[in-house]
């Protein structure tokens, strides 16, 4: 493999061209007009403009990323998170003309991404998931039906919908009659097909996934597990590895389960296994990411692989760089924070210039930015403007790091969410470890409250 | 006659009222995406929609007429 396309842009485009400069691979990115003058593409090798700043119209713009794959006489294209990693067509396509697709096979990637498919694969697989319909809901009488035989509070789903777009929460019937037309209408919109599914919504849950990793020769290992439930609209905002308040046995239940679930689908390349793990530590399969997650720099940081690097050793063909499960070592704590471009009260976007961002960081700590000082925050994209990655040796070493980094951060000219994270990081809730994917939305509550007294 | 303005760039996801409606201070006008984040704009104050100046899928910027009121 000597030449890569890049499918993407900001942080993770700068991420995966920096391996690749590495391992002597050239690469090309791709840019829309707005992201003409951000840093990854001053960084690639190669950079093309592939169209205006909507997404429809340059990053999603399968045919045309193809033809310039084409052109350029790459390898490969990495697709990243997001815009085309969980495209199907577009991984055909791409291996149609000879370009391998950095991720899995098409067809395990169509399974994956229909949440109806996947749940059937994990039942089949002996992996729990969680009590829900087997099919998709023809009319909100069918719904009400099956919601009814679950028990409320339900989530309604869109099948073709993950990564929190495309749901919802239903109390009672009347939510549930409430939402069931425009939830079917923002899933066509949003993922092009109008399926949906129910799913009985588990209390006091936790979002606990696992890094799943697989070759073409068979080989299936895990890389331990993440925690993701601190989240503001189904949003991940932080995640941290290893899970706190996750006993040792049922973990290794987890990893197994993530392992088997792989296996049922005869899984290449990298891939997350998300659960939901309620307060006895049981755990339900929730939805498979056929791609690198954003938060795999913790996962790189406890077990020190070099992930992007996997990815492109799997997709030429060689085996996983170490295969024996045993000898995968995790070490010390690691805690990813997303830094959006954000009101940290109201959770509105704040687009603008970035006219300072001065990080003070030692060696532990990882800063994984989309942009450079002077360049500006569009809103065509999602708000996450860079990635702070803290390794420790435990996580209380872990936090008092993350709350130096930022106490001496500054970035202004946009709004960040550092400084929810600064209280947040403070707060009894998350230092005991001992939270679930609601804990944000209280501890904001809490906030209110207080002020208003 | 009065306007209200986008308070952000973004694009228009849905459109939530018609020409010749009475609106009451607060309601949804319009909702707008921006960020991968719907965002919904309100009437600030009461009154009649007089002309709609943008459709769903428009891309808006910061500042522009959205409606005007009668």
């Amino acid at each position: 493999m000597k030449k890569v396309l890049i499918a993407n842009r900001g942080e993770i485009a700068r991420r995966i061209i920096k391996t690749c400069k590495r391992l002597n691979i050239e690469t090309v990115a791709i840019y829309s007009e707005a992201d003409k003058d951000l840093p990854y593409v001053k960084e690639a090798d190669y950079a093309f403009e592939i169209g205006p700043s909507q997404v429809q119209q340059s990053y999603l713009k399968v045919d045309d990323i193809i033809a310039l794959a084409k052109r350029e006489k790459v390898d490969a294209i990495h697709p990243g998170y997001g815009f085309l990693s969980e495209n199907a067509d577009f991984a055909r396509k791409a291996e149609a003309e000879g370009i391998v697709f950095i991720g899995p096979s098409p067809d395990t990637m169509e399974k994956m991404g229909d949440k109806i498919e996947s749940r059937i694969t994990m039942i089949n697989a002996n992996v729990p998931v969680v009590p829900g319909t087997e099919a998709g809901l023809a009319s909100v009488e069918d719904a009400i039906t099956a919601a009814s035989s679950i028990g409320y509070p339900i989530m309604l789903k869109a099948s073709a919908g993950g990564g929190g777009i495309g749901m919802i929460r239903c109390d009672d019937e009347e939510t549930l009659l409430k939402h069931f037309e425009s939830i079917k209408t923002r899933a066509k919109s949003y993922f092009g097909s109008d399926v949906v599914f129910l799913e009985k919504f588990i209390d006091s849950s936790r979002h606990i996934e696992v890094q799943i990793f697989g070759d073409t020769h068979g080989n299936i290992v895990h890389l331990f597990e993440r925690n993701c439930s601190v989240q503001r609209r189904n949003q991940k905002v932080l995640e941290e590895a290893p899970s706190p308040n996750f006993p040792q046995e049922a973990r290794e239940k987890l990893w197994e389960a993530a392992v088997n679930a792989a296996k049922a689908v005869n899984y290449i390349n990298a891939g997350t296994v998300e659960f939901i793990v309620d307060h006895n530590h049981q755990f339900y399969f929730l939805e498979m990411n056929t791609r690198l997650q954003v938060e795999h720099p913790i996962t790189e940081a406890i077990t020190g692989f070099d992930l992007v690097e996997w990815q492109l050793r799997v997709a030429a063909g060689e085996e996983l760089p170490v295969r024996d499960q045993a000898s995968i070592k995790s070490n010390g704590h690691a805690i990813e924070f997303r830094i959006y471009a954000e009101d940290p009260k109201t959770f509105f976007p704040s687009p603008g210039t970035i006219t300072v961002q001065n990080w003070e960081t030692d060696e532990d700590v990882r800063i994984d930015a989309g942009y450079a000082e002077g360049d500006k925050v569009t809103p065509f994209y999602d708000p996450m403007i860079s990635k702070v990655i803290i390794h420790a040796e435990n996580r209380k070493l872990a936090i008092e790091s993350a709350q130096k980094v930022f106490s001496s951060a500054k970035i202004e000219g946009v709004k960040t969410n550092i400084p929810l994270f600064q209280q947040f990081l403070d707060d009894e809730s998350f230092i005991s470890g001992e939270y679930s994917t609601s804990v944000l939305g209280e501890w904001m509550d809490k906030q209110r409250e207080e002020v208003s007294k | 006659m009065k306007n209200l303005e986008s308070t952000m760039a973004g694009t228009v996801f849905t459109v939530n009222v018609a020409i010749g409606e009475e609106v009451a201070a607060g309601q949804v006008v319009m909702v707008l995406e921006s960020m991968k984040m719907e965002i919904p704009i309100e009437a600030e104050t009461a009154g009649k929609i007089a002309t709609i100046n943008a459709n769903e899928g428009d891309f808006v910027n910061e500042g522009d007429v959205l409606v005007t009121f009668e």
